[in-house]
């Protein structure tokens, strides 16, 4: 056998990127494979317009692990995280909320519209940082399988065990509750302005095919208050380049370390023989091979795609074809010749510098919702927006701008399928949406790009545009992700593994999962 | 102190009068006091209009088959049958899913094949996830996480029950729990009725739709307390049950006075000292146990000066969202719901066409609108029970969701009476031809009639974040509250709300316990 | 921006170096002076104007105004007649200290809370099922601290109404300047002082009154390094400096008790109200203390001969030092300072140190850590009764 490598890594995203870089500063010769002409998978930033460079799909770095970042290097190889300090609320009565990034400006903003909710605030993110401790130690641990009596599985029961007694009940119940509420619940039970709640709820629903109101959707607040634990470390923010910086970074530190990295090179199937992944075939009928295969794809392509459904067993199949995927968002990528002007704070400001939410109320969310989840497009979407090139003057010509728009709720399966017309239809409820905060937004377009689940899924290959390459629900969480028995990144076929979000601790620019995968392959 | 009672309970309902059993059982002496001059709080068979016999609120309901067994409660005249579900088609026929034999899966068949093919595995499995719910819920619930010496072994037979799932099962039983209808569904069935019908299920009484997380919870916990999908019907109305449990009670030693409202819980110090009565009669007893609502027994009785803030504002956050209304009609003779069999008649009638009926029902309720959707649970006692209504004349019997407390209008009665009609018009167009008499009571009525806070049927939302060692708060899962010697025996406690007893047994015994102590 | 206090548009042009440091979201005058030396002795010697406006505020009316309050702190609000002021702390569940501030009986139904932190939140948790109203007028009621021996003199000579008659802890009602005012004889300085209350709107023209009448008695604007000494002095706590509030705190051991922050003597564990954390402070009361605050005096020769040792004069900080230092006691940590500083009137360096309680009584000797020249030193502390400074006129 020509062309042999110790691991071949599927799909140059961030998670395949980092695990290849993880199996080569072990010293083992990798190869990592990716169908497009460019890494990053939905980590990638393009110039669609010219001049005009757009982070299309994610656009913040939300968890990006320290560790990583200090064993790769990558601020040697180019990452620079840049602040993403405030967040701007727009009302629909022509006022605004705003979180800024001090402590009493924010303060006295709430306070300006509500006493109570400003001291909440503080209670709120204190009791919210709690949890964050809490639960930061079960992201860094391979889920146990809590049917098995091997050693290693009882230990892991053991530590998982141990963890949750080291909790006060107080917390520990806390988290149970937080686990398993609806975002909606939990900030009514301590904020009253709809706003603040629209706004906060709405990081609770994003890449999920869930309502605010739908209980499980609590759990993901946390995930804001996780960098805060981080010491010093800011873990939210945006990444200079857009999230193609991040991608290039770890790439180039990968090579740095030995990885080769193979664009255009799309793979067709994994070689087994005799239950062990041996190498894959290229589209294009080249074979490599090697001793272990790595798949960041998500679990569904992995598995329903790549392999012949004669090597898996019956119970796995079964679970992962029932693993769900739906898509619930969208992209719109603008190139402007000119600020967004909000009636609510006119000017240039530090608006412009951070998330621009459309999130007004939980019901507007909610409503939202309640269009999607029956197939439909809603009237009125959540937006969370940012202006890239103000924090990053590179991604735009000067004087110009980009505004990176995600938009939830775009159902993949839509009522009556997609076609172009009904993408322009959604690009246009954008900006129709916008613009009523933001009149001049209209004029300022000078180009767009819109992207709906499909396109994700067709440039991404995001199974039906799942951001996280599964949906992130309680039964789908855990020791259940993506399937009992196999949340140790392993899988049915010996020497073959899985890398992606697909795994525990799911999606997000993170990492873990391809470093834990990496530790865990390297083990054998 | 020398009083003379060992316990006070608060509320004559299926589960105050439980504990009130089992604690007169065990030779306490026991008080029993009730506000109405009726036992059985919402499982009451009453006479709005002379003649009838109409179950007011709760119109299906067993217990739990040891706590029939323990109180003898045969002896007492308790009677039930097990009867079938049927869903009801818009436009006519059903599908009749009976309640026991094989003729269920040819029933399903004839809508969809594979459903039907599918049925017997569901089904098993769903019963093996109950029965290991149903292990759980004998019992209070484990202090968690710091569980002490004398609990441990307790939580580690139940670890060793999931384990005895098999591996499997186990995992499934993990992984459905969480999971909406909707979720749980998609990996089983296709057909619309079949998927609406079951889905009623995990929305009854929720203030929830099919699509939202954890409605699988309540569809296998009502399955466990009925130990089937498929209800159970008493003999002489859902009534009779309260009245058994009254008369075993009475039997075994408890005092019971009707007409006795307990204005609040009499404390001295940090202790429950006995209760005072709305008419400012004191009585003093060792424990007092609420049957009530925890939020108003801790806001209500107790009154938040006695309580920490924090607890205080826990019981408040309780979740306890009303949504269902209640419609009893007295009908000239039997409707003509066409394609729907006699024997399906007897049963449970669900209108739930399909799982989009609901979470649309639900849509409207979430921002305080009335359903005109409605989804129903229909029950007409009288094909088994004709001597429940005079000669001729028939009963039904009908739960409306969703009617959201928080929405609530002056005009509601009216409205809803209305929607329930027109719907059942869809169905047996002669209905509203035969309405005699009717009964149409909102979550606010059944807040006032019933002391249901926001007419929440089960003191408390059957939700993922207030079940087990959550309910009704947490770090006070048994029975116990920050007031010594005051307890809890209602639904509002673990394993929680349905027709079962299962609080009120675990009360009693945690409340023995306690005392050996 | 951070806001200006309602007494901006005065204390802006007097602050000389233009430093402000924040409080609570205001910007508030370290030292209007380039060294705020002259301002401390304006509070011992003279008189000191210093404005407080950045202090939490509330207002708590209502038939239960005083059941909610009752309910809340340690001390007894149902005997707080009108026009009197009491100092409390109050706890959480746990009995742990949550913040400390004064609570004026303004009429029978309608009190003033002041805090150091954000209470809104804890009082309308506290005020479930009760008839009363809170409201935060923080930003509605300018105060002022004219704190020293001539303040007394001063308010007689602009003030409606003779002060005379006000004793220590009360409150009246009057006028100064032509707006009213209304004036208690409290403060932060430990010494004779009066603090005065008024509508935002009015503060410029108290302000003036003020200094203008002042201006013969030595009246001096000062800033809160000043004011940080004055205190340490009067050993009086301050939030988040010498004790973490049992609502930010992450773990128990950052938490403190009344008792353990000399406030055993604010703990009414007779009154007739249950209260928030009473019965935890009962146990606590029982069974002891772990941790006790206490006053430490520096011995000078040991600390002066280090300091000779390197070549070098002693030096110590000229401002309130708000950072741990460690105590320790035959080679272990026995507990740690919160608040240090050299008092220029006793010509002592002092601190307000948390101490395990076995080495709690006064006299005992512990071991204080103090940098020489870039090294590591302990010298010898004792243990002595707060306050350090307690003159006869803030009473009389």
């Amino acid at each position: 056998m020509a062309n042999n490598y110790d691991a071949i890594v599927i799909g140059g995203g961030h998670n395949g990127l980092i695990h290849a870089a993880y199996l080569a500063r072990a010293g083992k010769k990798v190869v990592v494979l990716e169908r497009r002409h460019l890494v990053g998978g939905a980590a990638v930033t393009e110039e669609i317009v010219p001049g005009f460079k757009f982070t299309e799909f994610s656009y913040v770095v939300s968890l990006l692990r320290p560790e990583i970042i200090r064993d790769l290097e990558l601020p040697k190889h180019g990452l620079t995280i840049l602040p993403l300090p405030s967040t701007f609320t727009p009302m629909d009565n022509g006022d605004y909320l705003a979180a800024w990034d001090d402590h009493d400006k924010t303060r006295r903003e709430i306070w300006r519209h509500s006493p109570k909710d400003a001291d909440a605030y503080d209670a709120y993110s204190r009791a919210m940082a709690r949890m964050a401790m809490a639960v930061k130690p079960i992201l860094s641990m391979i889920p146990p399988d809590p049917t098995s009596l091997s050693p290693k599985d009882l230990f892991g029961l053991l530590k998982l065990g141990g963890h949750a007694g080291s909790l006060s009940e107080k917390d520990f119940h806390n988290l149970a509750k937080l686990m398993t509420m609806s975002a909606a619940d939990l900030l009514e039970e301590w904020f009253e302005l709809d706003p603040l709640k629209g706004t906060k709820s709405a990081s609770g629903i994003i890449g999920t095919f869930l309502g605010p109101r739908s209980p499980g959707t609590a759990y993901v607040l946390l995930h804001h208050y996780m960098g805060e634990i981080d010491g010093a470390f800011r873990a939210w923010g945006f990444a200079k380049g857009g999230t193609g910086g991040i991608s290039n970074s770890i790439a180039s530190s990968a090579r740095a370390l030995g990885v080769e990295v193979r664009l255009n090179a799309s793979v067709a199937h994994v070689i087994v023989k005799g239950g062990r992944a041996v190498g894959v075939a290229l589209e294009n009928g080249d074979e490599l091979y090697a001793k272990t295969i790595s798949s960041s794809l998500d679990p569904k392509r992995t598995f329903l795609k790549l392999i012949e459904p004669r090597h898996l067993p019956d119970d796995f199949l079964t679970a992962i074809k029932r693993y769900r995927t739906r898509g619930s968002s969208g992209k719109v990528n603008l190139a402007l010749s000119e600020l967004p002007d909000f009636t609510a704070l006119p000017g240039v400001g530090p608006l412009h510098r951070g998330a621009i939410s459309i999130s007004p109320s939980i019901e507007y969310i909610e409503r939202a919702y309640d269009a999607a989840k029956y197939g439909d497009l809603p009237a009125r979407p959540y937006i969370d927006s940012i202006l890239p090139s103000m924090i990053d003057p590179d991604m735009a010509p000067p004087g110009q701008h980009v505004m990176s728009c995600f938009v939830q709720y775009a159902p993949y399966h839509l009522n009556g399928g997609w076609d172009d017309a009904k993408r322009e239809a959604f690009g246009d409820s954008v900006v129709d949406t916008l613009a009523q905060y933001a009149p001049n937004l209209k004029r300022a377009i000078i180009g767009r790009q819109v992207l709906v689940p499909p396109d994700i899924e067709r440039i991404t290959g995001l199974t039906e545009g799942n951001i996280f390459a599964g949906e992130l629900a309680l039964h789908q969480l855990f020791f259940l992700r993506p399937a009992p028995g196999y949340t140790d990144y392993r899988t049915p076929i010996r020497g073959f593994w899985q890398c992606g979000s697909g795994t525990h601790p799911g999606g997000g620019i993170m990492g873990a999962n391809g470093r834990l995968a990496a530790l865990e392959v390297l083990k054998g | 102190m020398s009083t003379k009672y060992d316990a006070i309970i608060i509320g004559a309902g299926h589960n105050g009068l439980t504990t009130a059993a089992y604690l007169a059982r065990a030779g306490q002496r026991v008080l029993v006091l009730e506000r109405r001059d009726v036992v059985g709080g919402s499982v009451v068979t009453e006479s709005p209009w002379p003649g009838y016999r109409v179950d007011t609120l709760q119109h299906f309901g067993g217990l739990r088959p040891d706590i029939v067994r323990d109180l003898d409660l045969a002896r007492f005249g308790l009677t039930t049958t097990r009867v079938g579900l049927t869903a009801l088609q818009p436009g006519g026929g059903a599908l009749e899913l009976g309640s026991g034999g094989g003729a269920r899966a040819q029933a399903i068949g004839a809508f969809n094949r594979t459903d039907a093919e599918r049925w017997p595995a569901f089904t098993a499995l769903m019963a093996k996830v109950a029965g290991f719910l149903n292990e759980v819920y004998a019992a209070p619930f484990p202090r968690v996480p710091q569980i002490d010496a004398a609990e441990a072994p307790a939580l580690a037979q139940l670890g060793l029950k999931l384990r005895g799932l098999g591996k499997k099962d186990m995992i499934e039983a993990v992984r459905v729990l969480p999971m909406s209808m909707l979720e749980l569904l998609d990996e089983w069935f296709e057909s619309d009725l079949l998927r609406g019908a079951l889905a009623a299920r995990g929305v009854h009484g929720l203030m929830q739709g099919p699509m939202g997380a954890g409605t699988a919870f309540l569809f296998l916990h009502l399955w466990a307390n009925n130990d089937s999908l498929f209800q159970t019907r008493v003999k002489g109305g859902a009534g009779a049950l309260s009245e058994a449990l009254a008369q075993a009670a009475t039997g075994f030693g408890a005092e019971l006075r009707l007409g006795a409202e307990v204005a609040q819980v009499k404390l001295s110090g940090d202790r429950a000292a006995g209760v005072v009565l709305a008419n400012g009669e004191e009585i003093t007893a060792q424990r007092v146990v609420s049957a009530l609502d925890p939020r108003r027994t801790f806001l209500g009785l107790v009154g938040p000066d006695a309580l920490d803030p924090e607890f205080v504002w826990a019981t408040q956050n309780i979740k306890l969202r009303g949504c269902v209304a209640k419609v009893n009609l007295a009908l000239d003779g039997l409707p003509t719901f066409t394609g729907v069999t006699d024997a399906g008649l007897r049963g449970a009638l669900t209108l739930s066409p399909s799982l989009n009926d609901l979470e649309r029902a639900y849509d409207a309720a979430k921002y305080g609108g009335l359903s005109e959707r409605p989804y129903l649970e229909v029950s007409l006692p009288t094909l088994a029970e004709p001597g429940l209504a005079p000669d001729g004349k028939h009963l039904l019997s009908v739960h409306m969701q969703f009617a959201p407390y928080r929405g609530e209008q002056a005009d509601w009665a009216t409205r809803i009476e209305a929607i329930v009609v027109n719907a059942l018009a869809q169905l047996a167009p002669d209905l509203p031809g035969r309405i005699l008499h009717s009964q149409v009571l909102t979550p606010r009525d059944l807040e006032t009639r019933f002391g249901l806070s926001e007419g929440n049927l089960y003191h408390g939302e059957m939700m993922l974040d207030q079940i087990l060692f959550m309910r009704p708060l947490s770090g006070w899962a048994q029975h116990r509250t920050p007031i010594e010697n005051l307890y809890l025996c209602g639904p509002g406690t673990h394993p929680g709300g349905g027709v079962s007893g299962a609080s009120g047994r675990n009360a009693a015994r945690q409340i023995l316990k306690d005392q050996k102590a | 921006m951070l806001l200006g206090t309602p007494f901006h548009a005065r204390t802006q042009p007097l602050n000389e170096a233009q430093v402000w440091r924040r409080w609570s979201g205001y910007l508030a005058a370290g030292a209007y002076e380039l060294t705020h030396e002259r301002e401390y002795w304006a509070i011992r010697n003279a008189a000191a104007l210093i404005d407080v406006s950045p202090l939490l505020k509330y207002h708590v009316h209502g038939p239960d105004a005083a059941r909610l309050l009752d309910r809340m702190v340690t001390r007894d609000v149902s005997r707080l007649g009108v026009g009197r002021v009491l100092y409390t702390p109050w706890c959480d569940t746990e009995g742990k200290v949550i913040d400390d501030g004064t609570i004026t009986r303004l009429d029978a139904q309608r009190f003033r809370l002041t805090a150091a932190e954000p209470n809104y939140r804890w009082l309308s948790m506290n005020a479930v099922g009760l008839d009363v109203t809170v409201e935060d007028v923080s930003s509605q009621v300018a105060s002022l601290a004219l704190q020293g021996p001539k303040s007394r003199l001063i308010l007689n000579a602009c003030a409606a109404d003779s002060l005379d008659g006000l004793a220590y802890f009360r409150v009246t009602h009057t006028r100064v300047g032509g707006v009213p005012v209304t004036i208690s004889r409290t403060g932060y300085t430990g010494d004779l002082g009066y603090e005065l209350w008024c509508d935002a709107r009015d503060a410029v023209a108290v302000w003036d009154t003020l200094m203008t009448a002042g201006a013969a008695y030595g009246i001096t604007p000062t800033g809160i390094l000043a004011l940080d000494i004055a205190r340490v002095e009067a050993g009086l706590i301050m939030l988040d400096v010498d004790y973490t509030s049992a609502h930010v705190a992450t773990i128990p051991e950052q938490k403190s008790s009344p008792f353990e922050l000399n406030l055993g003597w604010a703990v009414d564990l007779k009154k007739a109200a249950r209260f928030v954390g009473r019965k935890a402070l009962a146990a606590e009361k029982t069974s002891g203390s772990a941790w006790q605050m206490v006053g430490l005096e520096i011995e000078w020769p040991n600390l002066e001969r280090l300091f000779w040792e390197e070549g070098l004069p002693p030096r110590i900080p000229n401002t309130t030092v708000r950072a741990s230092i460690p105590l320790s006691s035959l080679g272990r940590q026995v507990g740690y300072a919160s608040s240090s500083c050299w008092s220029p009137l006793l010509k002592k360096y002092i601190a307000l140190a948390h101490v395990e309680a076995a080495h709690a009584k006064p006299g005992d000797l512990l071991m204080f850590e103090i940098m020489v020249q870039h090294k590591h030193r302990y010298t010898p502390a004792r243990v002595v009764p707060l306050p350090f400074f307690n003159p006869e006129r803030k009473r009389e």
